[in-house]
């Protein structure tokens, strides 16, 4: 018989024998998935300066043309099944914050607008965008003292 | 009814005379297709949110199985059930058009097994006929445990999808004809062998499911080949093979003769990963399945152990592991 399974060594085991997720898998499809992402933001930023955009006004159209696309595709139930195998690749580009936001909004409207969606539609990227103001103004302030 | 020692009870009048399910699309569309009394095509089920949906299938539940085994609420002394949802709301909100007493319960998976032993020994105590319900739904329970349904999030593998149905039993203790008994039960502890990861519940409960089938074959001084089948609730296929596995290094073999609710509900084309989980999991698959082939005469002694995970939201936050607990019946075909 095999050595028994206790309170102590049961952590161990369960480690043991759960499946691992495919790490190459996940990266192939991050890399391909954000990357097509990255690829059409360009294509947007190229076609923005085409019609005689700014380059930086070009940036900033392209961002919030991939914002409203994502709202539409989360609205319509498409981006969930892309971030199911995507992961990452559909979490970190500005894609993946619309679907953060405009994903709890859809949910909590059951709520009323003001406490379910008002209140839960950042329930995900709040942290997010705290995190990110307290890091940036924190690095900046490291960097008036020392970067000089 | 009688006591073998703390936790082994044996019921003397308790039978189990009609099984009801209502499922939902994603679990008609699974192993058991056809075998639910309603089947939904959209999971909604006509209503404009999905906890109200829950509750019209609690509702629907309640009332199928009192017309299907030939009674009216006016038989009904007391209905025992819950749901996954704060306040157990599905199940309560359902009970305002039914005027029987209440029993609300909460034992997350393992509800319904919960329901089984207090309603078997309240027949022992007098009452004539009650109702054993639980279920879930998969959009009200992965937004209360999880994250909004339209986030893109990748899933771990051994995560498991909570079930959308609810399946209610009428007990009772004057059978109209013969119908499945329940002889024994014993009730489930809390026992947490410290798990983290809110995904792995299958692996949070086995040790529950052991501790119970364990003492269970302890006070009934029986061996595990003396039933035709052991079956959990929603340990799921990773929960499922712990389960069996930590039995084995006991000495104490149920392969070949082993069923698991939540593995068994979906095939693996449905991508649910490790299988099903949520209240409605044992409801389901007993109320039509298990039920079915005791009536047909092919198990005619049966163990149903269900589990339940009843960490929070709230406390996994707070980082506290995973305590789980399982509760255990068993039915004989007389």
């Amino acid at each position: 018989m095999k050595e028994p399974i206790t309170k102590s060594n049961y952590k161990e085991y369960v480690f043991e024998v759960s499946p691992k997720s495919s790490h190459l898998k996940n990266l192939f499809w991050a890399f391909t998935v954000g990357g097509t992402i990255c690829a059409i933001g360009q294509g947007f930023i190229e076609l923005y300066k085409y019609l005689g955009v700014e380059a930086e006004l070009a940036s900033a159209l392209a961002s919030a043309t991939l914002v409203v696309i994502t709202a539409l595709l989360t609205g319509v139930g498409v981006y969930d099944k892309l971030g199911r195998f995507a992961g990452a690749g559909s979490t970190i580009p500005i894609t993946g914050f619309s679907n953060a936001v405009v994903s709890p909004a859809l949910e909590f409207r059951s709520e009323g607008y003001i406490y379910g969606l008002g209140a839960k539609m950042f329930l995900i990227a709040g942290p997010v965008i705290v995190n990110g103001v307290f890091f940036s103004v924190f690095i900046a302030l490291l960097v008036m003292l020392f970067g000089g | 009814m009688s006591y073998y020692k703390n936790r082994t009870l044996v019921f003397k009048n308790s039978y189990i005379a009609e099984g009801y399910t209502v499922a939902g699309p994603k679990e008609n569309d699974g192993r058991y297709k056809g075998c639910f009394d309603l089947s939904l095509s959209d999971d909604m089920f006509g209503e404009k949110t999905f906890e109200k949906a829950e509750r019209r299938m609690f509702e629907h539940a309640i009332n199928g199985a009192i017309a299907k085994a030939n009674l009216t609420i006016d038989h009904i002394d007391a209905v025992f059930g819950g749901d996954l949802l704060n306040q157990i709301v599905s199940c309560a909100f359902a009970m305002r058009n039914v005027h029987s007493g209440f029993f609300g319960l909460y034992n997350a998976c393992a509800t319904f097994v919960e329901s089984l032993i207090l309603g078997a020994g309240m027949l022992n105590n007098g009452l004539e006929n009650v109702l054993c319900v639980s279920g879930s739904h998969f959009s009200t329970a992965e937004r209360q445990y999880r994250y909004p349904l339209e986030l893109g999030v990748l899933r771990s593998p051994v995560t498991q999808w909570t079930a959308t149905g609810v399946g209610c039993s009428v007990l009772t203790s004057r059978p109209q004809s013969e119908c499945p008994k329940i002889l024994k039960a014993t009730v489930g502890r809390v026992v947490d062998y410290e798990i983290m990861d809110t995904n792995n519940m299958g692996a949070a409960m086995a040790p529950a499911a052991v501790d119970t089938f364990e003492t269970f074959l302890h006070d009934t001084k029986s061996k595990a080949s003396d039933y035709d089948i052991v079956i959990t609730g929603d340990l799921g296929k990773l929960g499922g093979d712990i389960f069996m596995d930590l039995l084995g290094r006991k000495g104490i073999d149920i392969s070949g003769r082993y069923l698991d609710c939540g593995a068994s509900l979906y095939f693996d084309s449905q991508q649910t990963y490790q299988g099903g989980s949520g209240a409605a999991c044992s409801a389901l698959v007993f109320n039509s399945e298990i039920l079915n082939n005791l009536n047909r005469g092919k198990y005619k002694k049966a163990v149903l152990i269900g589990t339940g995970a009843l960490m929070s939201p709230t406390t996994s936050f707070q980082g506290e592991s995973i305590p789980a607990i399982a509760h255990l019946v068993q039915i004989d075909r007389r």
